[in-house]
């Protein structure tokens, strides 16, 4: 075994990459929430002008991977690798999106981990010396998940109040050996927990364990305590997998300062009706590419402990009654 | 299914001891204010309804069962329009089961699923998604009023 | 013109009450389809029982709108076909009876899905 593994699941990278640009992609509705002002393009409508939603989907993808290129100067050619990860059966949006860009591309599907998970590879690969430049995104679209996931969208329908809202966004991070700025440091990659949920409309729910589990084990193999970082922010549990989150670490004894918070909790207001805030890979996505990311190359954030939360479930496997997995991908990243 | 024996450590706190705290911690629905609503909007859709049927009894001459028949199929287009405009699903969100259950809901689930997957064709997408709730229901439907026939024709010989 | 709206309005409310309290306090994955089913079906054995009548004597459209009308109508029409037809109207009462109310929606649901497309 190499030396970069720590204690049961962490990675602690030696060379971590620098994160030297991000770009982030939303739709209309995350358009009008308190983020508003951190993201790069806001689309108008849900569709910007394609034929179909998943069509819509992949476009903002394509246009996220482009622009952290564009934006941190780098010719996109001298990418090394393009990792990317989205909802829809057989990950359409980012095949399609990779079939626009023609870089070398790895497929991941982490469900709403997938911003988390695709970090962690990219870290793996430049630490482990296979590339210079790694793209790392996902994306999520709210039509193209509700009706894969659940309803036609012009299906009357009330939603549980701990349900969630699907972010339409798309959001990139370039990773690169070189530069300055804040790195990943850390990466914890998280084990597949299921503790019985089975009503797929409480994902938050279904995925606090597992989020719970790779947050203990990052801090385990680490030995640190939670107040190490400034923020501790997970992917999509909403305010109600947040609760659960916080009451699962208290009684295994984390010290819980003041530090935790979602990107589904953050990225919409109340007002906006959206019940337990927001979910799907496009929430992390743009949260983390975008509001997060400014705050710390601004200064205002030095340690985050980004993790991606994923439910692993399908409609199939939904309809057979089968309870739902979950997972927890975690990255750290220090200025 | 869940499994027990991971390698430490492990989540202190058990599935059941979890799934207590899911419930306890999960919002509820409003139940009173749900309930009134889909009183007010079910009532509303089937005294629009009333309207429909007194006036084909009234101004088109038929006969009452004719007439209830006519009121229902005219609620079955209103329903596609509104469905086709964007505009029931909201009237769902507020009405709930007061605006799923009269045959304008019915409607509602024929034409969302057929409009959503069109652009899968007109066979498997419009043809087959028209009937991903309404074949279910006339599969209910009919078979349980086979059911109910088949009793009563059993019925009848007995006596 | 404007008889029996009240009536309509009473009954086709708790009728609607009643589904609304089935989907809120029943645990969740409970959809709309399945609250249709379970009316539908309803509607055939009440009609069946001879119960759904009275409730349509007494609220009208507030009966036959919610789709447990569409059950009694195919019970009404399984038993007429019954003593019509004998076995044979066992198949084909029901559907007979119901058979304008199915043509109208298939009809206008494929119209309005191919003209209209979905706003999201």
């Amino acid at each position: 075994m190499g030396s970069k593994k720590v204690g049961n699941q962490t990675i602690v990278f030696e060379n971590g990459p620098y994160i030297i640009s991000g770009h982030t992609i939303a739709g209309p509705m995350e358009g009008q929430g308190p983020l508003a002002a951190s993201f790069d393009t806001i689309l108008k409508d849900t569709s910007d002008g394609e034929k179909s939603w998943e069509r819509t989907e992949s476009k903002m993808l394509e246009k996220a991977m482009r622009e952290v290129a564009n934006k941190a100067d780098i010719p996109l050619d001298s990418v090394d690798y393009l990792l990317a990860g989205d909802l829809l059966n057989q990950i359409i949006s980012s095949n399609f999106a990779a079939r626009q860009i023609g870089l070398p591309f790895i497929g991941l599907y982490g469900a709403c981990s997938s911003m988390a998970l695709s970090m962690a590879m990219g870290s793996m690969l430049i630490d482990g010396g296979f590339g210079s430049k790694v793209i790392c995104s996902a994306s999520s679209h709210h039509e193209t998940a509700e009706r894969q996931y659940r309803l036609p969208t012009e299906q009357g329908n009330q939603r549980p109040m701990y349900g969630q809202w699907t972010v339409t966004g798309a959001g990139g991070v370039l990773l690169s050996d070189s530069g300055t700025g804040p790195k990943v440091t850390t990466a914890t990659i998280g084990r597949v927990i299921d503790y019985g949920e089975t009503d797929v409309n409480n994902m938050g729910a279904a995925m606090a364990p597992a989020v719970a589990d790779t947050i203990i084990n990052h801090l385990n193999d680490l030995q640190r305590q939670a107040d190490y970082y400034d923020l501790i922010v997970t992917g999509d549990l909403g305010s109600v997998g947040l609760q659960l989150l916080l009451k699962v670490l208290e009684k295994n004894n984390v010290k819980i300062p003041n530090n935790f918070n979602d990107c589904g909790v953050m990225i919409y207001n109340t007002e906006q009706d959206t019940h337990a805030g927001g979910s799907g890979c496009g929430c992390s996505a743009i949260v983390f590419a975008g509001h997060l990311l400014k705050k710390v190359y601004a200064g205002n954030l030095k340690k985050i402990l980004f993790i991606g939360s994923g439910s692993l479930h399908s409609p199939t496997s939904a309809l057979q009654g089968e309870t739902i997995p979950a997972i927890g991908h975690a990255v750290s990243i220090e200025v | 299914m869940v499994k027990k024996d991971l390698r430490p450590p492990n989540l202190n706190i058990t599935p059941e001891d979890y799934k207590e705290l899911t419930t306890q911690l999960s919002p509820k629905p409003t139940l009173l204010k749900n309930t009134l609503l889909a009183f007010l909007i079910g009532g509303l859709i089937c005294s629009i309804g009333q309207v429909f049927v007194n006036f084909y009894m009234i101004y088109g001459g038929l006969p009452p069962l004719s007439a209830s028949t006519a009121g229902t199929a005219s609620l079955i287009v209103i329903g596609a329009v509104l469905t086709g405009l964007g505009v029931y699903d909201d009237i769902v969100k507020v009405g709930g089961a007061g605006a799923i259950l009269p045959v304008t809901g019915f409607a509602n689930s024929m034409v969302s699923p057929a409009m959503e997957y069109k652009k899968e064709g007109y066979v498997f997408g419009v043809g087959a998604k028209l009937f991903s709730v309404a074949g279910p229901v006339l599969v209910y439907g009919i078979s349980s009023s086979i059911v109910v026939g088949f009793i009563y024709y059993i019925v009848g010989l007995v006596r | 013109m404007f008889e029996m709206i009240i009536p309509a309005f009473i009954i086709g409310g708790l009728i609607c009450v009643i589904g609304q309290l089935m989907m809120d306090l029943t645990k969740a994955n409970i959809t709309p389809a399945h609250v249709l089913v379970t009316y539908v079906t309803g509607g055939v054995i009440l009609g069946g029982l001879g119960l759904y009548k009275p409730l349509i004597e007494l609220g009208g459209a507030g009966a036959t709108i919610p789709l447990s009308g569409f059950g009694y109508v195919l019970s009404k029409g399984v038993i007429e076909g019954v003593d019509e037809n004998g076995l044979l109207g066992v198949f084909s009462g029901g559907v007979e009876a119901a058979a304008v109310g199915i043509a109208v929606a298939v009809l206008s649901s494929y119209l309005v899905a191919v003209v209209f497309n979905p706003k999201g």
